[in-house]
């Protein structure tokens, strides 16, 4: 286990970007987001304005996941590339949290100072409930954190 | 094996990593002409620096934000001083900072520097791109010195720089500069001297002045001029500039004085103008190709400051009107003094005059006349307003360079706030509006409804329009009057000591000033303008009434005129696939600000009467007589760009969100669509769009949202 949590650590790691999926009424919805992970790997942070879909989703549902992978576009992804979809729940960081949290964000991602900082922007964070990493095209790890309703 | 290199070091193989500058300057030291002790340092610590500060993704960020073909000038400046302000409030590394700081420790003793931008491609054979970089004169102390090389750096990424970014093939990845520092010279008389005269290939032209050569160079001191037969090498053509002041390091600037009693006259006598133009012609045949290089007097010997090729800008490359908006202060005051003595009352003295005309009595063969005559006026005062109040709009990025120098605050227009406030007429007759709306709703009486008959002709609206617009007047919002301007008026003046402060201060006024004038100088055009539009009504009014083949021929072939001021068209944005939609937009943000409201799109003044209170204003571009409805929207979205539009202007008076340089915001959005915009970082959002696979989000919820942030 302390392989796949490396394995895990590894990939957040390499990657700053993922695929985040929302869903409203049922029906999914995914966007870009650039993300960072905290070192107990159970909390993922992500930025977006308040104002968007995605935002406006997560209101109604804070059911998300996340999908990081390797991928370089070559046949070789269907091997060598690592998928890594981690499930929970999303809710804008409390503001008690918000300095420290954005620190650690803005640590990964300088560039979005100005984004960050802006009133409009809201910064988000999932409760990780469960990840599930794919490689070599089939085999499939699973890592369980407690949670207060389990997991699809 | 040291990266930073003494001039006398490099080789022409050096010029990748060192630039033109650099490598010519070396070249000349070679083959024994006089230039001053210099040092170079390479691209590659600008490299370094922008990887160990991740200075490189923010610059990235910052030049994705929007399609370079699609921005005006201003919106390249407002992009070059947020990318100068990166590197301001991004600090050396220690490791950077060590390297450079010991390498100048073993090369000058504690002396003021000059330091010169080398960029690679900058001047080479076959492309010279003159002005698009920065030089700092006079630098004192090692931490000014420091920071003047990030500021060199910063101007690869200057507003010229971008206009020219294909040329230069400008990108964060394979662009870099290098930086030349060299000791400085004060020099007695200095100036420029082009082997191949750009107007006349027979002749060689030489431009020289009292003191520096920054004064010719920024334009501060005009230079007396000397045209040479090329083959003869005698004088052609000599103009005296009569100039007074001149140029001359003071403290830890630059600073215009006087000249002195001696220094009257022509600048070069024969045998000093004799040296400059044999080196000039020296330098053409060393280096195979017309020079333009800048020289200096010291002790009676002549240095040559930098040397490059000359190249020709084709006469079609509009671009060179840019580099005429970059003002000196002396121009700037001089223009201040033109526009507010000679320029606005001249504008609304014709003005005036011409309103004095019952048109309605003129015979149809005068009233042609008049209207001919009227359209002249104005192109001779749109005219003006081009070549003069235009560039004075440089007076607010010229305090603004200067302030985000000094302070270096975190957010580049901070210096904006100082600025406000001021008495713009806008302001002054939107409050004219509100006390007007509130003596009506008290009780009208004749001289009150002669009141609104005389504002609505002055806003070109009919008074039952009036009317309506000044119901929404009545507890119509002030302008914002702003603690931190207070605030931030008190840093400024503490920042400088006391002998440092005229200058300062004089910076300071000039940017007010400039603010003021941009928008002042425009509601006196806007009177010439509507005196031009009375009188093309008054024909149209004949054309109805009767058969009238003359004056319809003439508005025939108005119609197919565009106003000299108006702003180019970004092509068309009427989509015909129906199935095409907005639902995000980033334009540029240009008044901070949160707001969700119904967009009210605004494309003749005639809309202007529908205008709804707590609506966003969408349109092409806010005219300055359109700025009075401002008090009552609730955000404006805009399709020109920049923070110094009239639309921004007036709305951080009010303190109401702008988005600007949104590409066809006239066309993209309706009236009636709900918009979220974003002043802060400028975008426009769809709410109703983003909700098509669950119900759109409510209005005031969203609003809360927004609300809840901005008390954050």
């Amino acid at each position: 286990m302390d392989t796949l949590r490396q394995q895990i650590k590894d990939i957040l790691s390499e990657q700053s970007l993922g695929v985040l999926a929302t869903s409203a009424k049922g029906h999914p919805y995914t966007s870009l987001v650039g993300y960072v992970v905290t070192d107990q790997l159970d909390e993922l942070l992500f930025a977006t304005h308040r104002a968007t879909r995605k935002y406006g989703y997560l209101q109604a549902d804070a059911r998300v996941s996340l999908l990081v992978d390797s991928r370089s576009n070559q046949v070789e992804d269907f091997r060598e590339a690592v998928a890594l979809s981690a499930i929970g729940t999303a809710r804008e960081v409390p503001s008690e949290q918000r300095d420290r949290l954005m620190q650690l964000f803005l640590a990964r991602h300088p560039y979005l100072a100005e984004f960050v900082r802006s009133p409009g922007c809201a910064l988000c964070l999932i409760k990780v409930q469960r990840y599930s990493l794919v490689q070599r095209f089939q085999d499939v790890l699973e890592l369980d954190f407690d949670a207060p309703h389990p997991a699809p | 094996m040291h990266r930073i290199q003494p001039l006398e070091r490099l080789s022409a193989s050096a010029l990748p990593r060192f630039g033109g500058k650099a490598v010519a300057l070396a070249e000349l030291t070679r083959r024994g002409y006089s230039v001053p002790r210099s040092l170079a340092i390479p691209c590659d610590c600008y490299r370094d620096y922008l990887q160990a500060t991740g200075l490189g993704g923010r610059l990235t960020m910052e030049l994705g934000r929007k399609e370079f073909s699609q921005m005006r000038w201003e919106e390249l400046w407002d992009a070059a001083l947020r990318i100068r302000n990166l590197f301001l409030t991004t600090p050396l590394p220690t490791s950077i900072e060590t390297e450079i700081s010991t390498a100048m420790d073993r090369h000058f003793v504690e002396q003021p520097l000059v330091f010169r931008s080398s960029a690679p491609g900058e001047d080479s054979a076959t492309c010279s791109f003159a002005g698009l970089h920065d030089s700092f004169v006079n630098v004192r102390g090692r931490g000014e010195q420091l920071l003047a090389i990030r500021k060199v750096w910063a101007s690869l990424w200057s507003d010229r720089a971008l206009l020219y970014r294909q040329e230069l093939g400008l990108t964060v990845a394979d662009s870099h500069m290098a930086v030349l520092v060299q000791e400085m010279i004060e020099g007695k008389k200095s100036g420029v001297a082009f082997s191949l005269a750009p107007d006349n290939r027979q002749q060689l032209t030489i431009e020289a002045v009292w003191g520096l050569n920054q004064g010719l160079v920024d334009g501060s001191v005009e230079p007396d001029s000397w045209h040479i037969d090329r083959d003869s090498l005698r004088m052609v053509s000599y103009r005296d500039a009569h100039s007074s002041h001149k140029l001359a390091p003071r403290g830890g600037h630059v600073q215009l004085v006087p000249l002195a009693a001696t220094e009257q006259g022509p600048v070069l006598n024969d045998s000093e103008l004799a040296v400059v133009v044999q080196r000039v012609m020296a330098l053409e045949r060393d280096f195979s190709a017309p020079q333009d290089c800048e020289w200096t007097w010291r002790d009676g010997q002549l240095v040559l400051l930098q040397t490059r090729p000359i190249t020709t800008v084709p006469a079609e490359d509009n671009r060179h009107w840019y580099f005429n908006l970059h003002r000196s202060l002396a121009n700037l005051k001089q223009l201040q003094r033109r526009i507010e003595t000679e320029i606005m009352p001249g504008m609304e003295a014709v003005a005036n005059q011409l309103a004095q005309v019952d048109l309605m009595a003129l015979p149809d063969g005068a009233l042609i006349e008049e209207f001919r005559q009227r359209l002249q006026q104005q192109q001779y005062w749109e005219e003006a307003y081009r070549s003069d109040c235009i560039p004075m709009a440089h007076g607010i990025r010229l305090f603004g360079e200067f302030y985000n120098d000094e302070l270096q605050p975190q957010d580049p227009f901070e210096f904006l706030e100082l600025l406000r406030g001021g008495e713009l007429r806008a302001l002054e007759r939107n409050r004219r509006m509100m006390a007007l709306a509130k003596r009506w709703v008290a009780g009208a009486d004749s001289s009150i409804m002669a009141e609104i008959d005389a504002l609505a002709a002055e806003l070109s609206l009919l008074p039952d329009q009036l009317k309506r617009l000044l119901l929404q007047f009545t507890d119509q919002q002030q302008p914002e009057v702003s603690q931190s301007r207070e605030n931030l008026e008190v840093a400024y003046c503490t920042h400088f000591p006391t002998a440092e402060w005229p200058q300062a201060e004089e910076i300071l006024e000039i940017g007010r000033a400039s603010y003021r004038l941009r928008d002042d100088d425009n509601i006196s055009l806007a009177q010439l303008s509507r005196e031009v539009k009375r009188s093309e009504a008054e024909m149209r009014r004949r054309c109805t009434a009767g058969d009238k083949p003359e004056l319809v021929a003439l508005l025939d072939r108005l119609a197919g005129r565009e106003s000299g001021l108006s702003s180019p068209s970004l092509g068309d944005n009427n989509s015909e696939d129906r199935d095409v939609r907005a639902r995000q937009l980033q334009g540029q943000p240009a008044s901070s600000g949160l707001a969700t409201a119904v967009a009210r799109v605004i494309r003749s003044e005639e809309d202007l009467a529908d205008f709804k209170r707590g609506e966003i204003l969408v349109c092409d571009a806010i005219d300055p007589v359109m700025t009075f409805i401002v008090p009552l929207a609730a955000g404006i979205v805009e399709r020109r760009g920049g923070m110094l539009i009239h639309g921004a202007i007036i709305a951080r008076e009010y303190g109401i969100p702008c988005v600007s340089g949104i590409a066809g915001a006239a066309d993209i959005i309706n009236s009636g669509d709900l918009l979220t915009i974003d002043g802060y970082l400028g975008l426009v959002f769809f709410p109703a769009t983003s909700g098509l696979l669950s119900p759109a989000l409510r209005p005031h919820s969203l609003r809360k949202e927004l609300d809840d942030a901005l008390r954050q």
